[in-house]
């Protein structure tokens, strides 16, 4: 009634900055109407997405991965352990999601942000069921050694669909990720080797023929994300922080290369999701996973 | 194709749900919840007066606080705890009392499979206990999908280990309505067919998503009548 026609008034005089601070919800509608958002994106439009690989020189795997300005870089270092008894077989990856006060000024030094530790289980649980990774791969001598993989997570600049771009940082650096050629030296120790020193090759024993050279992990089944903003009829796709602040319910679809879904995390948020909104959902998921498989394609290559 | 179930429940079967209210004294609200062997015990203290730091002061603030049977805190709780809040904060109604926090805490008492769905049920009874103003219960139940594409709902532990993937799903409960055309329709389908909260593990095709949300959807019925029951006998005797 009167505060609406004040704000009415006000949004004749105004300048955009303070209306788009002053009254959010009212901005963003006012664009979505026009099946736009205020970056001039369509509402099924995901941002522009860059992959680097190989960037930390010390990590056996690494990878930077920009959606938008929203910025992961990924690190794995392969360590040598003994594997547990129920699984002799297989080795392990400990995934680790930080988030340092660089990337956002509500996070703040000593007090870890209350998203970083749920992101960081939520990809966990992704990477394990998808079976991107045969943890088998990963042995060494059965029973004796195995790899660990430390995956570290560093969110440089948080700017909405945090998931979406860990994930695809956590995904490349495995695709960038060669482990390191090892030996059994004498105690039955396994020691690293580095470019093939004379003293190291009297120790050499047939075992380390597991390890000839330098490989790579055949990776299938590669999860893809797509965080998604449900707001009455609206379903935008790739949300910012601003968007994410403003509308509150969000919806990430991860599927993999062969259409299986991996995940459909929903948690609250003031809109239900019907049947025809988790469609779209999906349907909006497959193309990006589309999108994902191609910029990670290109990589490859290089 | 029938598929046994080692309690010899058929597979829309839910396992005994048992819920008391008001079973401590210093909570401002509590409930106990079981489904089968799987026990959570809520409590709700609250409005307290001011919100946290980073929360809008405009609205009513929720901390869920979990407590696992035995262990220390992990990510494990802490997602748990994040889940919960986003559920509590969407069936609430958080214009009532601004800039108040209320706190909601569970405690695992046994853990014997589905073990999120039953504390959200256990909340929502205990925020019923406390008096918190909410626009809608929630609704919670566990199905999940076995290798020969079979859906079973409300897995006990042993039941959920052998699983290849398994969803938990969170609907408002089906209303009562004394108007003929009874529930409202929003988007060509009734308001409790929506989903509040869904957490997936491990893969599943799209369309075993699908049907699990159905099987679902039908499950909150009866679920939605038993807190229903609960709640008027309980009402009757203090009345």
């Amino acid at each position: 009634m009167g505060l609406q026609d004040s704000s009415q008034d006000l949004s004749t005089e105004m300048e955009v900055d303070a209306f788009r601070r002053i009254f959010p919800l009212r901005f963003f509608e006012r664009h979505l109407s026009e099946s736009l958002r205020p970056d001039g994106r369509q509402l099924g439009k995901a941002r522009d997405t860059i992959v680097n690989l190989g960037l930390v020189s010390t990590a056996d795997g690494s990878a930077l991965a920009k959606i938008g300005s929203t910025t992961m870089l990924a690190a794995i270092r392969m360590e040598v352990m003994t594997p547990s008894t129920d699984s002799p077989d297989e080795g392990c990856i400990a995934l680790e999601f930080h988030m340092p006060p660089i990337c956002s000024p509500t996070v703040r030094p000593g007090r870890p942000a209350d998203a970083a530790p749920v992101i960081s289980k939520r990809l966990s649980d992704t990477i394990l069921s998808s079976g991107m990774i045969d943890l088998k791969e990963l042995c060494l001598v059965s029973g004796k050694a195995a790899w660990m993989g430390y995956l570290d997570i560093y969110c440089l600049d948080a700017d909405g669909a945090l998931f979406d771009a860990a994930l695809l940082s956590a995904v490349a650096a495995f695709s960038n990720l060669q482990i390191p050629v090892v030996a059994l030296n004498d105690n039955g120790r396994i020691v690293a080797i580095t470019g093939g020193k004379d003293q190291d090759n009297a120790s050499i024993t047939e075992k380390e023929a597991v390890n000839k050279e330098k490989r790579k992990l055949t990776l299938k089944n590669i999860p893809f994300s797509l965080t998604c903003i449900l707001h009455k009829n609206y379903i935008l796709a790739d949300p910012t922080t601003e968007e994410e602040s403003i509308m509150d319910t969000l919806v990430t679809v991860v599927l993999d290369s062969s259409d299986q879904m991996v995940s459909f995390y929903k948690s609250g948020g003031s809109a239900l999701a019907y049947s025809s909104a988790i469609k779209s959902c999906v349907e909006l998921a497959r193309k990006r996973a589309k999108e994902l498989n191609q910029i990670l394609g290109e990589m490859d290559i290089d | 194709m029938e598929i046994d179930r080692e309690d010899g429940r058929t597979p829309n079967q839910l396992r005994p749900l048992a819920c008391s209210r008001n079973i401590l004294h210093r909570p401002h609200g509590s409930a106990s919840w079981s489904q089968g062997d799987t026990k959570v015990l809520a409590a709700v203290y609250g409005p307290k007066a001011g919100t946290k730091k980073n929360e809008n002061a405009e609205k009513a603030c929720f901390e869920v606080i979990w407590k696992p049977k035995s262990g220390q805190i992990g990510k494990v709780e802490k997602e748990y705890e994040m889940i919960l809040k986003r559920t509590i904060q969407s069936i609430c109604v958080l214009t009532v009392n601004p800039n108040t926090t209320t706190s909601v805490i569970i405690q695992v008492v046994h853990d014997d499979g589905s073990l999120l769905p039953c504390a959200i049920n256990a909340a929502c009874a205990a925020l019923v206990d406390a008096g918190i103003p909410m626009k809608h219960l929630a609704v919670a139940i566990c199905c999940c999908l076995a290798e020969n594409g079979y859906l079973v709902l409300d897995p006990n532990k042993l039941e959920e280990k052998k699983m290849t993937a398994f969803a938990y799903l969170v609907f408002p409960n089906t209303t009562l309505s004394v108007l003929p055309e009874g529930s409202s329709v929003a988007e060509g389908e009734p308001v409790e067919h929506g989903i509040i909260t869904s957490v997936t593990h491990g893969v599943m095709s799209v369309d075993d998503y699908f049907l699990c949300v159905e099987n679902g959807r039908a499950a909150t019925a009866s679920l939605s009548a038993f807190f229903r029951k609960n709640f008027q006998q309980s009402s009757s005797k203090a009345g």
